[in-house]
């Protein structure tokens, strides 16, 4: 059974200019990660209040990952829709899945020792959240940060 | 290992990070600056984080526990330094660091510690001798 959660449901199309995979199996690789991503949010020309938005936001996923799913493949890809340009990065996990996905998404709910703002702060910090969850299987977060959004 | 140095100025710590923390190296701060707070008697402890452009809820707990860890040490704890861009994205992350006091720079920093330590009624004296020192490497 699957589980989905979307934000923002967008049907414009989107086209990929380029991408890269990134493995993240420890706690060293979330810096290399997150400096990845600020290359290509500079490339695209991103202010640096935006920047900031995507790379914490990157970070708590990325986080996520290491704690929940031991690691897992994170993606980022230069996107654009019509004249917008952004970025999407894609987080993807083998890990035990998420039971209740709308428990998640509430602010101060854990079940680890965290402070429970990992998903919705991450969710406010971004342009367009879609997470899917599969018990068992793992989860995938999707997140696009428009140049200017 | 890397380590983020920990320097002693009268009767206060002086916390530069100057590179993007993660995860093992924040916690080590954490401890190594409970454990210099607790060895040298310190009254205040100043965080400048100017050169930092992530700070995400790990590290914004990290900075909230140090604070606390050192108040119920009696010493205070101010953060420098934060970029404008760091702020609005704390906010909207939920982060408002609620306990921890800040300033715009060092030298405002290091004038709140010193009004706070003497709000208390008490004069800055720390012991100079010692082996605290060996902690500032």
């Amino acid at each position: 059974m699957e589980k989905r959660w979307t934000s923002t449901g967008t049907t414009a199309p989107m086209t990929t200019l380029s991408k890269d995979k990134m493995l993240i199996v420890k706690e060293q690789d979330v810096v290399p990660f997150r400096n990845r991503v600020k290359e290509y949010a500079t490339r695209i020309g991103m202010g640096l209040v935006n920047q900031t938005k995507l790379i914490t936001a990157a970070s708590e996923l990325v986080r996520n990952m290491l704690r929940y799913a031991s690691g897992g493949e994170t993606l980022i890809e230069v996107i654009s829709k019509g004249r917008e340009a952004g970025i999407r990065l894609t987080f993807s996990d083998k890990g035990p899945g998420i039971a209740d996905i709308s428990l998640a998404m509430k602010d101060g709910y854990t079940t680890g020792k965290s402070l429970g703002l990992g998903l919705p702060g991450t969710k406010r910090l971004v342009s367009e959240f879609n997470i899917q969850s599969t018990l068992g299987e793992g989860t995938t977060v999707t997140i696009i940060k428009w140049k200017n959004g | 290992m890397e380590k983020i140095p920990i320097l002693r100025m009268g009767p206060f710590l002086l916390v530069t990070i100057q590179v993007d923390l993660y995860d093992r190296l924040a916690l080590n701060l954490e401890s190594d600056l409970v454990q210099a707070v607790s060895k040298t008697g310190a009254r205040g402890v100043l965080i400048d984080i100017s050169a930092v452009t992530i700070v995400d809820s790990f590290m914004g707990r990290i900075i909230g526990n140090i604070a606390s860890m050192s108040k119920i040490m009696d010493a205070e704890t101010v953060v420098v330094g934060m970029q404008p861009a760091v702020a609005i994205t704390l906010i909207e992350l939920g982060l408002p660091l609620t306990g921890v006091h800040t300033a715009l720079n060092v030298e405002k920093g290091m004038e709140l510690l010193r009004k706070k330590i003497l709000v208390d009624g008490e004069e800055m004296d720390v012991d100079r001798d010692d082996s605290a020192d060996d902690d500032a490497e």
